[in-house]
């Protein structure tokens, strides 16, 4: 029960309460850069999943068994941008030898990701204490952690922009055109997605 | 000509309202003035000095390795700034949390080594990493005045308006994102205007 529990404290955490777009502000570059249209926010989205599942399993292992073993945790910040530089390096290379339609839907998209703070983000927070069990995060865990914030970051990406095609053929006054209103509309979505804090019923000990 | 350099870094390239670059930490900072100079004034120490690095190393950096070789030299400046931040000013560093390190995938900072660094002197790239931090800590105050006012009724800490409610909404996740809308906007009707009083 209490694994259960804790998958979906996890899970409901990433996707809704602790959204990465819409109440952490993670990864806002992309979100507002390749919201423009529905099929290229799939094909981010789905990079974007694939890419924080692979950085937060190796930035696990490497935490842990080799930064925090040999004390050097606080070089984090450099090797964990690094490895990542290199596995979305990689996993492009990958793609385009082994599954040429996969790397068609996802090439472009992929090396936008490095610089993508929300996959950095989760690899940082993987390394901190998971607020359910109040100790750190395990590797199933952080694989977990790592899916479940994607998945929200592309639930925010699919809906903004829909929003946004719509928002094509309406009549905005002209200074908020383009941004300006993209992030009025961000507002409201994050205003509504302030409801889903009410979600944490398996709220942690003593939270 | 430090004035007109001054001018491009705070209005006509404003780093944030103009290029909108480096959203998320501005958005996630400015919830206080505090906050959002203390975030401004990290960038601009790791903004100036990595652009003075790679500036100095641009001609012994082969093309195609490029972005690592920045991102490298970016995630140097900022593990020191963690560092200091931590032992100097653990208050700050508590508020900011995530987003110290999180300097390293900032998009003003990769840029500029990209567009100006990599291309210009290291004398010039310093002025460039000053000015474009200037700017982007000035418009991370215009919105952080803003939030602090509106959101907890408080400036610097201190009592605003007495025996009025603040709005919570401006410091949470909605109001950064209203709050940029009505900067961003405003800032395009100012420009709008004087292009068309000039035509």
């Amino acid at each position: 029960m209490n694994n259960i529990a804790n998958i979906i404290s996890i899970s409901i955490g990433a996707v809704f309460i602790n959204n990465f777009i819409l109440s952490k502000f993670l990864g806002l570059c992309p979100f507002f850069g390749v919201s423009k249209k529905l099929s290229s926010a799939t094909g981010m989205g789905m990079a974007v999943v694939f890419v924080m599942a692979i950085a937060s399993s190796f930035t696990w292992v490497i935490n842990r068994f080799i930064l925090i073993p040999y004390d050097v945790a606080y070089l984090q910040t450099i090797i964990f941008i690094l490895v990542i530089a290199a596995l979305v390096q990689l996993v492009e290379m990958a793609l385009q030898k082994y599954s040429p339609s996969l790397y068609e839907a996802l090439g472009i998209y992929l090396p936008l990701i490095t610089t993508n703070c929300a996959v950095l983000g989760v690899a940082l927070i993987n390394t901190g204490v998971n607020t359910f069990t109040g100790e750190p995060y395990t590797f199933f865990e952080s694989l977990l952690n790592g899916v479940m914030s994607g998945v929200g970051f592309m639930l925010a990406l699919l809906l903004m922009a829909g929003l946004r095609e719509k928002l094509e053929f309406s009549n905005i006054p002209k200074g908020l055109e383009g941004l300006p209103i993209a992030f009025i509309t961000a507002g409201l979505m994050a205003l509504s997605f302030l409801g889903f804090a009410g979600l944490n019923f398996f709220s942690p000990v003593g939270g | 000509m430090l004035k007109e350099e001054l001018k491009r870094g705070i209005i006509t390239e404003n780093p944030l309202l103009i290029l909108v670059l480096g959203l998320c930490p501005s958005l996630a900072t400015s919830t206080s003035v505090q906050n959002g100079f203390g975030m401004g004034m990290a960038v601009t120490f790791v903004l100036a000095c990595s652009n003075v690095i790679i500036s100095i190393v641009r001609k012994g950096i082969p093309g195609k390795v490029r972005i690592p070789c920045f991102i490298v030299v970016i995630a140097t400046f900022v593990t020191m700034v963690q560092l200091l931040m931590k032992s100097y000013l653990p208050a700050l560093d508590k508020q900011l949390g995530i987003f110290v390190p999180l300097i390293v995938v900032n998009c003003i900072i990769l840029g500029r080594a990209e567009a100006y660094a990599s291309k210009n002197n290291p004398l010039k790239s310093l002025i460039d990493g000053i000015v474009m931090g200037l700017g982007f800590t000035a418009s991370l105050c215009i919105l952080s005045i803003i939030r602090e006012i509106l959101g907890s009724n408080k400036l610097l800490g201190l009592n605003f308006f007495p025996g009025y409610d603040p709005m919570t909404v401006f410091i949470l996740a909605p109001g950064g994102f209203f709050t940029i809308a009505a900067v961003m906007a405003l800032v395009r009707y100012l420009g709008n205007r004087r292009k068309d009083t000039k035509a």
